[in-house]
């Protein structure tokens, strides 16, 4: 294919995407994102971590080691599918610190520190620069390839001069649309969905060059099988090692790496995504491998021995004859680099520009205060920074030679930027992680990284000399860059990811142990690895100093531009003051920080504020206090309940007191006006018989008869008198008993004969055990008789049985008799049988027979009083009562 | 004073959309696990030994477990991304504050 083809249609796909990426920036500017921020973006936007290593560099893996290219998806995939463990924390906390980058993480998790967002920063762009050297040296290779043999048209340019076109190319489109302005969250629509095209074009690129190969070359996946079994990759010579320690390697960069940060927290965090993602990027993985080992295998087969195994993908269709889809191949694998190169760029840049530059910016013209002037600075920092990430990326590419397997090249970077995980997952998980510790074991990792795996993969005596190698630095064995500690015989890239995590993570955990965190780190801590715990506020930092509301705004116009007024306007308005000076509350401070923290990153933000509301603004002394104020918060709240708990078990009470003095005035006015009405009766009859009298002409025999009445109504009266008098005596308690032994059967034959007054006409039967009844009391005997005879009568009176039988039973138990009497006629009903022992009860009034109702009230008092009880007996077939006395009163 | 039991009194037992929801999350966690295991197994095999050919059988044995674990993760994640809204709402009721589980 002619070189100027290629070239043009390379640069009608770069101004394509040029074009998307500017339709969807001003779709953004005007608030139309909702599509831009759907899950599909998404997770097509985290394809970036398919480069032009898996585009071109899987088939030559593949070629290589057979199926081991396959962990460097497999971890990933691990890690989508299990996103609940860190994936939903990272992207939590990205969204709520308004994190910048993978530095601004760890920096703003270890107190904001700028040393920590340094150190990030460097490994982060050390270990790019393989990588990107890598994608370049890819395209570079993808051109020659199509441009071989094809003297007509335009000559091909030597490689270098390639390659260094294609880094200008990228650093223009990248400047252009990565930092076209300063989001409040490192946002930028155009360029994600730019990437989101490009992935969805290598995609295709892959599994149309895949379905060629199976369907077109071969005859379907069985015949498929068969030419891999008969390939010289047939027997899979899997190391455990490798196959372990390469799983676990791609899945800690896939979160660690720059650029996956950014698209996978910074860009777009939202737990939705995530969570459709957690499937839908393992699957993109899937279908990306899915023929990498059917094209190696044919490529082997059919392209003559000694070609390059890493150009598969483009030169098998070219052999065919396939110049289109050769075509699409080569714009698959000029997206995988393009894309990943952009992104990459923009992350490093953004943390070079918030963790270098800034900070250098303000130590040294601090005093500068014109609006938007910061703002000028970090993009010009940021411009200038991918235009560096290229240059190395371009430097390295031309000092490696170029030469290496692009798989070899990739896993270098990988284990660089694994060194950040310890750090990062302590940090999210563990409160006890101080910056000490994270700056121990970052350095210590990086150090190790760079000694055992970065300077040699320049190659014996290109950085490091080659008796270096053989007899170890200063002459000292055990630091030969492959054999540290004298561990031999171990594959270089396990010797270097093992030694660099192992001594990494010691380092870190060791820092950490023995350290004690400043108050920053500490609240840090506590935000990041309580994330999901958002009721909890927290201590707020800036409770201390004062700062004055105008110099705020000065500093954040600096940043923000003119952004800043309204953003202070809507706080002042918010907190109910007009103009566009709020009051600089703890509260404000803290969010103007996180504000400006997602421009030019915590660190720098804090440091920023800290000049105006006063350095030492927060001490362990504050967090104490705050927390204790918490607790004992707690604790009151904790008080309350239990008085709560209390004032409701009073109310009850009360309510139940209440209820009873009710009813007691009830009982007392129905009292007043029974005993009127009991009264009044014979009252009635004995004024009438008298006025009668005293007319004084009736005959003898009347007046007798009248006499006679008033006699018994009279009678009757004392006797309700003398009730009522017993009854109050009783009631009081100041009753005399006359206790003395008596025989308990002698009492009851006195009370049946007393009680056979009562209704003398009826002939009544009465059932009793003599022996049973020979029990001798020490009690009032009167009294208790006088209780028997009123049970007895009231039997004889209110029993309606025809032949009606009482039937008196006496046991002994303990210290306690019990007597029952127990008749055969109609049984009280249960809502009657509480109420029968109150005063004036009467059940029906048919049966009257003179007495007021005040006989069993007599008989619960008198049992009292004789420290005994007397209760109705449900259940025996008929109006039953029981009476209880002690054997001995009082004893 | 002894601290009465009061604020952040998780319930022992929880009604049956949020203990579904729980389970789920335990599956979501241990997917991860059980897919590891899966993947690591070929080093039981250990192809590189045999003299077999077996690039081809492995291939598919490790293509047909990726397969059923993004079929799985699929499965799972329109659950989640509820459970992941619903701790929005209520942190303390479905996720205690250190990201591990409460009560059950």
């Amino acid at each position: 294919m002619p070189f100027n083809v290629l070239v043009l249609s390379c640069f009608v796909y770069v101004i394509f995407l040029f074009a998307v990426a500017y339709v969807v920036e001003r779709r953004a500017a005007r608030g139309r994102v909702a599509w831009l921020r759907s899950p599909l973006v998404y997770t097509l936007s985290l394809s970036i971590y398919c480069t032009a290593w898996t585009f071109y560099g899987a088939v030559g893996y593949a070629a290589r080691s057979g199926l081991e290219f396959l962990t460097i998806y497999l971890g990933p995939t691990l890690v989508f599918i299990g996103w609940w463990w860190v994936l939903r924390k990272l992207v939590r906390i990205g969204r709520q610190h308004r994190v910048t980058s993978i530095g601004d993480l760890i920096s703003s998790r270890y107190g904001k520190s700028n040393l920590l967002g340094v150190i990030v920063t460097v490994m982060a762009v050390v270990a790019a620069t393989p990588y990107i050297a890598l994608q370049l040296q890819s395209v570079t290779l993808s051109f020659a390839v199509f441009a071989s043999g094809t003297p007509n048209g335009w000559a091909m340019p030597d490689r270098d001069a390639t390659a260094i076109w294609v880094a200008v190319g990228l650093a223009l489109f990248t400047v252009l649309f990565g930092t076209r302005n300063l989001d409040a969250k490192e946002q930028h629509h155009g360029v994600v969905t730019a990437i989101a095209v490009e992935a969805v074009v290598k995609l295709v690129a892959l599994l149309a060059v895949g379905i060629f190969v199976v369907w077109g070359l071969a005859d379907g996946p069985a015949d498929m099988a068969r030419r891999i079994d008969a390939s010289k990759i047939a027997d899979w010579p899997l190391q455990p090692g490798r196959w372990f320690g390469l799983i676990f390697l791609a899945g800690a960069a896939v979160i660690c790496l720059p650029r996956m940060f950014q698209v996978l927290v910074v860009e777009d965090g939202d737990e939705r995504h995530l969570a459709r993602a957690s499937w839908a990027f393992p699957l993109y993985l899937f279908l990306m491998s899915l023929f990498i080992v059917p094209i190696a295998v044919m490529g082997l087969e059919r392209l003559p021995a000694g070609s390059n195994p890493d150009m598969f993908v483009l030169t098998l269709p070219l052999s065919e004859g396939r110049g289109g889809l050769a075509m699409l191949a080569f714009l698959g694998g000029f997206s995988s680099a393009t894309s990943m190169v952009i992104i990459e760029a923009i992350a490093l840049s953004t943390m070079v520009s918030n963790h270098i530059v800034m900070p250098l910016w303000l130590r040294f013209r601090p005093q500068t205060a014109v609006s938007g002037d910061l703002r000028r600075i970090v993009l010009l920092a940021r411009r200038c920074s991918i235009a560096a990430v290229l240059a190395l990326g371009y430097g390295y590419y031309r000092l490696s030679g170029g030469s290496a397997a692009l798989a070899a090249i990739g896993l270098i970077s990988f284990a660089g930027v694994a060194q950040v995980l310890p750090a990062m997952l302590g940090g999210i998980f563990w409160r006890g992680a101080t910056r000490v510790g994270a700056v121990a074991g970052l350095s210590i990792g990086f150090v190790t990284w760079a000694y055992t795996m970065f300077l040699p993969s320049f190659g014996p005596d290109g950085v490091i000399s080659a008796r270096v190698f053989a007899e170890g630095a200063f002459g000292v064995s055990w630091l030969r860059p492959q054999a540290l500690l004298g561990v031999e015989g171990m594959d270089p890239l396990l010797h270097a990811v093992f030694w660099s995590l192992i001594l990494n993570t010691t380092a870190f955990i060791a820092g950490s142990l023995l350290t004690f965190p400043g108050p920053v780190e500490r609240l840090q801590g506590a935000a990041f690895v309580n994330v999901f715990d958002e009721d909890d506020a927290g201590p707020r930092p800036w409770t201390r100093g004062q700062a004055e509301p105008e110099a705020l705004l000065v500093m954040t116009q600096r940043i923000l531009g003119d952004a800043a007024l309204g953003l202070f306007a809507d706080e002042a308005k918010a907190q109910g003051k007009a103009g566009y000076l709020p009051d600089a509350s703890p509260e404000f401070v803290e969010r103007l920080e996180r504000r400006l923290a997602g421009s030019v990153g915590a660190a720098t933000a804090h440091a920023m504020i800290s000049e105006l509301v006063g350095r030492d603004r927060v001490s362990v002394e504050d967090l104490m206090a705050v927390a204790n104020e918490a607790a004992q918060i707690m604790e009151y709240s904790g008080k309350l309940e239990a008085q709560q708990v209390e004032l409701s078990r009073t109310a009850g009470a009360l309510r139940e007191a209440n209820e009873k003095l009710t009813q007691v005035s009830e009982q007392k006015d129905a009292f007043l006006s029974q005993i009127s009405h009991e009264l009044r009766t014979p009252m009635t009859s004995i004024r009438a018989f008298s006025e009668l009298l005293m007319e004084g002409d009736a005959p003898l025999e009347t007046v007798n008869a009248q006499a006679g009445i008033i006699n018994t109504e009279a009678i009757r009266l004392t006797r309700l008198l003398d009730d009522l008098l017993d009854l109050s005596v009783l009631e009081n308690g100041s009753v005399q008993l006359d206790v003395g032994l008596a025989n308990l059967c002698q009492m009851i034959d006195r009370a049946l004969v007393a009680a056979g007054n009562t209704g003398p006409e009826r002939s009544f039967a009465v059932d009793r055990n003599i022996i049973a009844e020979d029990i001798f009391l020490r009690t009032d005997a009167d009294r208790l008789v006088q209780v028997f005879i009123n049970l007895i009568s009231n039997a004889r009176k209110y029993c309606d049985a025809v032949n009606p039988r009482l039937r008196i039973v006496v046991r002994q138990k303990g210290g306690r008799v019990t007597v029952d009497f127990i008749d055969n006629g109609t049984a009280i009903p249960k809502a009657s049988q509480a109420l029968i022992f109150e005063k004036f009860a009467r059940l029906t009034d048919q049966t009257r027979a003179g007495g007021a109702g005040l006989g069993l009230a007599i008989c619960r008092e008198v049992m009292t009083n004789l420290g005994g009880s007397i209760g109705y007996l449900p259940g025996q077939g008929g109006a039953a009562f029981r009476v209880t006395v002690p054997l001995r009163i009082g004893g | 004073m002894k601290r009465p039991r009061t604020l952040r009194r998780t319930p022992l037992f929880l009604p049956r959309p949020s203990y579904r929801m729980r389970r789920l999350v335990d599956a979501a966690r241990l997917l991860p696990v059980f897919g590891g295991f899966l993947l690591l197994l070929p080093i039981l095999w250990g192809p590189a030994e045999t003299s077999a050919r077996d690039t081809a059988s492995a291939g598919m044995y490790l293509f047909g477990v990726w397969a059923v674990l993004i079929g799985l993760a699929a499965w799972l994640a329109p659950g989640l991304a509820d459970a992941a809204d619903d701790s929005d709402a209520v942190p303390q009721a479905s996720v205690a504050p250190d990201g591990t589980e409460g009560d059950v």
